[in-house]
């Protein structure tokens, strides 16, 4: 499935909740369901900055696409993670590169894109993308 | 606006609430289609209409720049902001009003006077910092260290949030120089007994500077009982706008500190050659103050005393026992900072959740907190946690709202768990 496939999948599938708790209640699951990254890539270098809960995030090249884990102490967080790198994992880093996140402001999570906001969403998106431009270079 | 409950002493005891909450047109507020519950105040309280309505009337009827104005408009902008400065003086028992500086807040406050102890130390002198501070009370006196070869020195803390008294009194010398404590901790609420602390200091020749900030909204403090050198306020923190505050500094001190910052209001003469400063306060006021903002930090100050700091510390008493036994109830919670003296800021954490997830779960119902290390890292290394979730309770605040949070609280809980 392709980038946008995904997304729009997400987006159906959160379409079906009606209120925020309902949403909420469905993110923290799939934050249950986050491939975890393994102990030893827990380390200070892969941190992400700007989110008041530490949040790790790896990333490795498997037959030409990105392949990402993380883990957060926040459950909410872990849940939007969840999400991004349902989108994003297993990907060609190019297309990585070139994806949008519009798909969060059309499930009713805007408020987690605010920049000011201390969840790190929008540094974790310039993450992946990060991987993801370095893995492209590798490729040439 | 107040309403007084007298008993057969005429002393007051109690304050309207529902009255007081009229004056706060922010209180009406929906967030996330809840009724707003503004339990936030340690970081910034609300402001009344009356505080508004001085903003309002100082840019509509006579707005300009101040001092040395010969149009009746300076003029006015001029009384005004200099009766703010007496009222001050007034509200806090300073002996002069130019011993109250305006400030930008405690944050500019603290700055000032660490910037000031430069050409007052020498290499090997010793500073004493309690280790319940803020980053706004540590960081200016690191730098103050790294410029003069001055040491650091922090007076500990026990698992209640309460300094070691003993241990402090064992830490100062005559090599100490200066001493510096909130009133206050904000992230706990403690209240630090700030009399021993600075007849202690005093008696090995130190000087003591307490940070008011958390302080000043609950407590009235008598600043020439206190016998302080200097002492700093946030005017946003007492129902006044962001953006001022105040240095309180005794006379001599601030004769003695070096000027801050260059620039307009602080000189006496300027040539290519030589500047001479201005005498107190303007010394330390360069350029065009706050002017709009030392007027309603005055206008604050009135609003609060005319409900009375004697009721406002009991009311907010009453809501912290209430408070902290209703939370006491929730499974799982640990509350931070259980002094014997405290003001009305409970933090807590709740067994196997992030500080973050609930602030977020909280906010979804329209209740503010706070969550995070409250820029109080040391604190929170202290603890062995990431950070709490602190709910801080001002005068305005009810025993309503303390139900919805701890409703909140349980709803967060069985979301997340």
């Amino acid at each position: 499935m392709t980038i946008k496939e995904i997304q729009n999948e997400i987006v159906e599938e959160f379409s079906m909740f009606d209120d925020w708790m309902q949403r909420y209640e469905y993110m923290i699951e799939l934050g249950k369901s986050l491939p975890l990254i393994e102990e030893k890539y827990k380390t200070d270098d892969n941190i992400i900055k700007g989110c008041q809960s530490k949040v790790w995030v790896h990333a490795e090249l498997k037959d030409d696409k990105l392949v990402f884990t993380a883990d957060s102490e926040a459950i909410i967080t872990k849940g939007i993670i969840a999400i991004l790198i349902r989108a994003f994992s297993n990907q060609r880093p190019r297309d990585i590169i070139e994806a949008d996140t519009q798909f969060i402001d059309d499930i009713g999570l805007k408020e987690h894109l605010s920049p000011t906001r201390a969840n790190g969403l929008v540094s974790m998106i310039k993450q992946l993308k990060l991987y993801a431009v370095a893995y492209q270079t590798q490729l040439g | 606006m107040f309403v007084w409950v007298l008993n057969c002493n005429m002393i007051a005891t109690s304050l309207d609430v529902a009255v007081i909450r009229k004056d706060f047109p922010i209180l009406k507020r929906k967030v996330n289609g809840y009724p707003l519950i503004y339990l936030d105040n340690a970081a910034t309280s609300q402001t009344p209409k009356q505080v508004i309505d001085v903003i309002v009337d100082y840019y509509s009827n006579y707005n300009a720049n101040i001092h040395r104005g010969v149009h009746a408009l300076s003029q006015e902008a001029t009384d005004r902001y200099e009766q703010a400065r007496h009222k001050i003086q007034k509200h806090f028992n300073a002996a002069k009003p130019h011993e109250i500086i305006f400030t930008s807040g405690t944050t500019h406050s603290i700055n000032l006077v660490a910037n000031g102890f430069t050409t007052l130390l020498n290499k090997g002198d010793e500073l004493l910092v309690s280790a319940m501070e803020h980053h706004s009370n540590i960081v200016p006196w690191q730098m103050l260290c790294e410029r003069t070869g001055a040491i650091l020195k922090v007076i500990p803390m026990n698992l209640e949030g309460e300094l070691i008294m003993a241990d402090y009194h064992s830490l100062l010398s005559p090599k100490t120089k200066l001493v510096f404590c909130n009133h206050v901790s904000n992230a706990l609420g403690t209240i630090n007994p700030i009399e021993e602390i600075i007849e202690a200091a005093h008696r090995v020749g130190s000087a003591v500077l307490i940070d008011g900030a958390q302080a000043a909204a609950h407590i009235k403090p008598d600043l020439r009982k206190l016998d302080v050198d200097f002492y700093t306020v946030s005017a946003h923190k007492i129902c006044g706008p962001t953006g001022v505050g105040m240095l309180y500094g005794k006379e001599a001190w601030l004769n003695k500190l070096p000027p801050y910052q260059g620039g307009g209001e602080m000189i006496a003469e300027v040539s290519f050659e030589k500047t001479t400063y201005a005498d107190l306060p303007h010394k330390f006021e360069a350029g065009t103050p706050n002017i709009c903002g030392g007027i309603a930090f005055g206008a604050a100050l009135d609003y609060m005393n005319q409900i009375g700091f004697d009721a406002i510390a009991s009311y907010e008493h009453e809501l912290l026992v209430y408070a902290t036994e209703q939370l006491s109830q929730i499974k799982g919670l640990k509350i931070y900072g259980t002094a014997v003296h405290k003001t009305s800021v409970i933090s807590f954490n709740i067994e196997g959740l992030h500080p973050y997830d609930i602030g977020t779960i909280l906010d979804k119902l329209g209740i503010a907190v706070r969550t995070g290390h409250h820029c109080a890292q040391p604190i929170m290394d202290f603890y062995k946690i990431p950070g709490t979730v602190r709910a801080s309770f001002s005068f305005y605040n009810t025993k309503k709202e303390i139900d919805v949070l701890v409703n909140g609280i349980k709803k967060a809980q069985s979301m997340l768990q």
